[in-house]
């Protein structure tokens, strides 16, 4: 993936994300948040991760943000006020992000030796990120974290039906 | 060719705004989407990661974290629903009474 | 590289050139067509000097002028950003799922083999999902952003109902991609090309009738038409989720509607009754199974898949409007239950018996 196209896409995505914590109304946290999960599909897909960007625009883009969506209709959430309160508390958590994230960007600046493994310029085996080749590790490297998964949604589905269901008094 | 590391630096940034967002916003359900951008740049450095070592298991790693995210947040808005029944309210600095 | 990035401009010309064009004429087909089912005349008013064209002018010419001529009014306390964003938003995700749409074979030019597909992913299915996913968006949005409470209740329903429908959609895929063993559309279409016993094209209804129902039940239910059309119902809620759209961004959302009608006949057609196939035509001609054959160039056979892929999603077009003007309007609660009691533990059925049977004929 060349410079060109990747500075470009992480500037829309690290904007989009600081729209989803400054946005003063959920609804609009929510949908900044839908554009940085859709433009992290598209970063997969820049990665030869197909099935993966798939599957974050079905699940994260297309079923939980609609939950939170859901939620935030039915509550009927009105815009939050710009708190009063705790202002040192966000300054210095704002500050220690700012610095972690200069940090961050230290390798841009400094980079070091070349991480082992192929790389970006080796070839990718034709398999590579296909619903084939995922599905072959699933079902033989991972079947039991695959069956477990199966297990831990059902108890979520369960635990979240319990949970929401209004008190018959 | 953008070298990894550059991946790895947008993925630290988008967890550090979501660690941010978790810290200085009060409403209860920003704080879950801020939970959800930390997860999401877990994500991208394991594709990151598994596209350099052109080794599949970082995808099907990303494969069990939505997974596990998808449950996480289903549950979580059901108790947020069910929190807010109660108290009217979803600011976390409200929701104080174990608080000592 | 020049040359391969116009390919694909003019395939996305081509493609749209048929899909837009199509969504308008299923406007004309639905008036007139239900003002046949109704014994009566239907929209005859507008005319151009004297020649009203059965109507065509009425909807193809006045209603879009109409529509783009009319004050775009955003409600007083509304959200306008999320307004005018909400139409964008459900129009988009149902236009870009034809990118993985295989409207032909391939088409030699040249020395140059053109897939007549404008994406060949390798995830093909699993992107027409995706997309109808997205699709929720523009239904949240749109009752959010109407301030206005029966709006929120036809948003809330309908996106209640279209994640409820994406499930059995999803299995009914699910069987298609155990029955052909892949994801690619283009080879799913080119796999029922094959013949049975020698003179039966295996098209996908023969392997799964089953599946075949569950996605036309579910597809019909994602767009929301009737009989599944209660968040937008007609006499309680005016509109449901767009009432409160005006012009332009009213004509999108209704566009939207005829769009997504045309993808389901087309994901229809292509995954259960051969795409682009005609029966007997291969690569070179027809060959009958009595051992006559007809050569064929490659364009004229081109032109016949294209030909045929038009004719099938334009009889399954023709078939979901049937449908609206028969049955009567699901309950809300009748149309949750077929989805989540009815149509899932169908599709889980379907699943495993086609697992079960390719697992025996191994």
């Amino acid at each position: 993936m060349s410079p060109l196209t990747f500075f470009p896409l992480a500037a829309l995505i690290v904007a989009c994300a600081l729209g989803v914590i400054l946005n003063l109304h959920p609804i609009r946290s929510a949908l900044c948040l839908a554009m940085t999960l859709f433009l992290m599909a598209v970063m997969f897909v820049f990665l030869d991760a197909h099935l993966v960007a798939a599957l974050q625009v079905i699940v994260y883009a297309g079923a939980i943000l609609v939950l939170f969506l859901f939620v935030i209709m039915l509550l009927n959430l009105e815009a939050d006020l710009p708190q009063k309160r705790r202002r040192v508390l966000t300054m210095a958590a704002s500050a220690i992000g700012v610095v972690f994230a200069l940090l961050s960007l230290r390798p841009l600046f400094f980079p070091g030796g070349a991480l082992p493994g192929p790389g970006f310029d080796a070839a990718v085996p034709a398999e590579f990120g296909t619903a084939t080749g995922i599905g072959e590790l699933l079902f033989t490297r991972y079947v039991l974290p695959f069956e477990i998964t199966g297990v831990l949604l059902l108890v979520a589905v369960l635990g979240a039906v319990v949970l929401a269901k209004k008190k018959l008094v | 060719m953008v070298p990894v590391t550059y991946y790895i630096a947008l993925s630290v940034i988008l967890f550090v705004i979501g660690a941010v967002g978790f810290l200085i916003r009060r409403n209860l359900i920003v704080m879950f989407m801020s939970i959800e951008l930390m997860l999401n740049a877990a994500n991208l450095a394991f594709v990151a990661f598994s596209r350099q070592q052109l080794a599949m298991d970082g995808q099907v790693i990303v494969f069990f974290v939505m997974t596990v995210a998808a449950a996480e947040v289903a549950v979580g808005l059901a108790i947020i629903i069910a929190l807010f029944r109660h108290r009217e309210t979803l600011n976390a600095d409200e929701i104080r009474i174990l608080r000592w | 590289m020049l040359v391969e990035i116009l390919i694909i401009l003019i395939k996305v010309l081509a493609v749209l050139g048929m899909v837009m064009p199509m969504a308008g004429l299923l406007g004309w087909i639905e008036r007139k067509g239900s003002a046949l089912i109704h014994d009566r005349i239907g929209a005859n008013r507008a005319s151009i000097f004297g020649f009203a064209g059965a109507g065509l002018v009425n909807t193809l010419m006045a209603d879009p002028l109409k529509f783009a001529t009319k004050e775009d009014v955003i409600p007083r306390g509304a959200d306008r950003l999320l307004h005018t964003l909400a139409p964008c938003v459900n129009l988009f995700p149902v236009l870009v799922a034809f990118a993985v749409l295989p409207f032909g074979d391939v088409l030699l030019v040249g020395d140059r083999e053109i897939n007549l597909q404008i994406a060949p992913l390798g995830i093909g299915v699993m992107y027409v999902l995706a997309m109808m996913s997205l699709g929720v968006y523009g239904v949240v949005l749109g009752g959010w952003a109407s301030n206005n409470r029966w709006s929120l209740l036809g948003g809330i329903r309908g996106s209640a109902q279209m994640i409820s429908y994406e499930l059995p959609m999803g299995l009914a895929v699910v069987a298609m991609i155990l029955t052909y063993g892949t994801l690619d559309l283009q080879e799913m279409a080119r796999a029922q090309g094959q013949l049975l016993w020698g003179w039966l094209p295996a098209w996908g209804i023969l392997y799964q009738p089953l599946a075949f129902l569950i996605f036309l039940v579910a597809g019909i239910a994602e767009s929301k038409r009737i009989p599944f059309d209660l968040p937008e119902s007609e006499a309680e809620l005016i509109s449901g989720y767009f009432t409160e759209y005006s012009g332009m961004k009213h004509l999108m959302f209704f566009m939207t509607d005829f769009v997504e009608v045309v993808i389901v006949s087309a994901l229809v057609a292509t995954l259960f009754f051969g795409g682009w196939q005609v029966p007997y035509l291969f690569a070179s001609g027809f060959v009958f199974p009595g051992g006559a054959t007809i050569d064929l160039p490659n364009l004229v056979v081109v032109l016949l898949q294209m030909a045929s892929f038009t004719f099938k999603i334009i009889f399954f077009c023709w078939f979901q409007i049937m449908i609206r003007w028969t049955i009567p309007r699901f309950r809300y609660d009748q149309l949750m239950h077929l989805g989540w009691l009815g149509l899932l533990p169908l599709g889980f059925v379907n699943i495993v018996a086609t697992a079960i049977i390719i697992m025996v004929r191994q």
